[in-house]
């Protein structure tokens, strides 16, 4: 269980984040939603620790993450794709999926784990000793997906992976995200501008305006409720 | 001909040691987008170092791998104490606080052991070998100084390629920020990164200090030419490095052997100058990446 309470985050004097609390649940995913400059960012970095809060608390699974280096939470199981795809560009596929392997898992298990990452990515290993800079955008999204699903994390932070991808393959991301995460321990926190493929795939989501919360109920509920969904999420 | 072999050989043996300290330019720079302008002070005080302790008694292949030692702890001293505090600043303090290690470096060495040039022994003998009746420029320490760089060379290119840690040393200089959510511990590597600089640098000042005016200020010039080699390179290849290095070294050595010595940092700028217009972006640099 992911609990965030009352987390306050500022860049200098502008309040990115005010009193922020909601909680997603293992085996679930949950979408945080809202326009630009909502601070859906900052709080997925606030969790994974790049982003030092000014006050509140982050607790997943018992365990407070605030203080903790970013390397350190990690380690405990949480895994963020951040905006914007982040491939090691100067690196093969392959060795981007073994880099968070290598602190987890032996050379056995770390091979069968990349295997298996090729398997669910069957294009992906057609590319596997190519740079990561020759792929394509749908392609680093697989790697990128990949890579966070490799080393088995409770967590996965994932923000915006559907920008700048065909509706094809969002569609076929979303799918992938719901098969990962029913019947397992699998925690998801889901940023996304795209609300309406969001909320088609989470239990639960979080509406964020100008830092604070505006709504955290059920997705079904947010997505029947016209008037919510005119003002803050523009569908 | 026998003087263009001969400069040819010369130039050969520079570029390695060129190659060298160009090596450990790199390799700081591709981790931290620092050129650390001290790594020659830093290669002429592990000189000094050994300098002392032969001047102790203690042999010279144990002087030569305890410099290498010291090399590596001071590299990764100056970046745990002087440069990891200036993370996330400006991009021109950490060059202002190498410009002044560079200056405090040498006046140490100056304060500690005095301005005047002095000896330095070399591992073999520096005397030209016969290749039949003929006497060539090259001598068995050219050939150690070949077989030094080139085995630093291949040892850097095994742990970048072939190991994990090796990987994750790659990937804390190329995206510190995605690495460190990948659970590595990029402060660590970074650190690791400029040790293994000062092992490059220090190597290079044994290498350079039995063939020149052995002072506080002997590792200037090298440094003038091994930034030469990084750029013509391309700053963040090792593999760069080494070519850069040996096109350095061959053509500052015909400009000494053909035009006179005293042009030689002329021909290193020239080179420079041709290379940033030619290719800024070095030989070795990476292609670019694909735009999506």
């Amino acid at each position: 269980m992911l609990e965030v309470r009352e987390l306050c985050v500022s860049y200098g004097a502008v309040d990115a984040l005010r009193s922020v609390t909601f909680s997603a649940r293992p085996g679930s995913i949950t979408a945080v939603l809202g326009a630009n400059g909502a601070g859906k960012t900052t709080l997925l970095r606030a969790i994974s620790g790049l982003v030092k809060p000014r006050s509140g608390g982050i607790r997943f699974s018992g365990e407070e993450l605030l203080g903790n280096s970013v390397e350190s939470i990690a380690r405990r199981g949480v895994s963020h794709v951040p905006e914007g795809r982040g491939v090691i560009a100067e690196m093969t596929v392959e060795e981007n999926l073994r880099l968070p392997t290598l602190w987890c898992m032996g050379r056995h298990e770390r091979q069968a784990a990349i295997e298996s990452t090729f398997e669910l990515f069957p294009r992906l290993s057609t590319f596997r000793r190519r740079h990561a800079s020759t792929l394509s955008g749908g392609e680093r999204q697989m790697l990128v997906i990949g890579r966070a699903l490799i080393s088995r994390p409770r967590l996965l932070l994932l923000d915006e992976p559907s920008l700048g991808l065909a509706p094809l393959v969002t569609a076929q991301l979303m799918t992938l995200l719901r098969d990962r995460t029913e019947g397992t321990d699998l925690t998801v926190v889901l940023v996304e501008q795209n609300a309406r493929s969001a909320l088609s795939v989470s239990q639960h989501a979080v509406v964020l305006n100008l830092g604070e919360v505006v709504v955290s109920d059920q997705a079904s509920v947010i997505a029947a409720d016209s008037e919510l969904r005119h003002h803050y999420l523009g569908f | 001909m026998s003087l263009f072999v001969n400069i040819t050989l010369d130039g050969l043996a520079n570029g390695m040691i060129f190659a060298a300290l160009a090596l450990a330019l790199v390799l700081i720079f591709r981790a931290t987008r620092i050129v650390n302008f001290a790594q020659g002070a830093m290669g002429m005080i592990t000189t000094f170092i050994a300098s002392s302790l032969l001047g102790q008694g203690v042999g010279y292949w144990w002087a030569f791998v305890a410099v290498l030692t010291i090399g590596f702890v001071l590299g990764a001293l100056v970046e745990r104490v002087l440069v990891r505090p200036l993370q996330g600043k400006s991009e021109l303090n950490p060059v202002i606080v190498s410009i002044g290690l560079l200056v405090v470096l040498e006046g140490i060495a100056g304060a500690i052991y005095g301005n005047a040039s002095r000896g330095f022994p070399a591992a073999f003998s520096q005397s030209g070998l016969t290749v039949g009746h003929t006497k060539i420029a090259f001598s068995h320490f050219d050939v150690f100084i070949l077989v030094a760089v080139f085995a630093l060379m291949v040892a850097m290119l095994l742990l970048f390629r072939f190991t994990t840690l090796g990987l994750r040393m790659r990937a804390s200089a190329f995206a510190g920020e995605i690495s460190r959510l990948l659970g590595v511990r990029v402060g660590m590597f970074l650190t690791l990164g400029w040790a293994l600089a000062g092992v490059a640098g220090s190597l290079a000042g044994l290498l350079v200090a039995p063939t020149s005016s052995f002072g506080p200020y002997f590792m200037d010039l090298v440094l003038v030419y091994a930034f030469t080699a990084a750029v013509v390179g391309g700053l963040e290849s090792p593999v760069g490095a080494l070519i850069g290095g040996l096109i350095t070294g061959l053509c500052v050595s015909y400009v000494g052997g053909y035009l006179g010595s005293g042009l030689q940092p002329l021909g290193a700028l020239a080179l420079l100058m041709v290379a940033l217009m030619a290719r800024p972006e070095g030989i070795f640099a990476r292609p670019p990446a694909r735009k999506v």
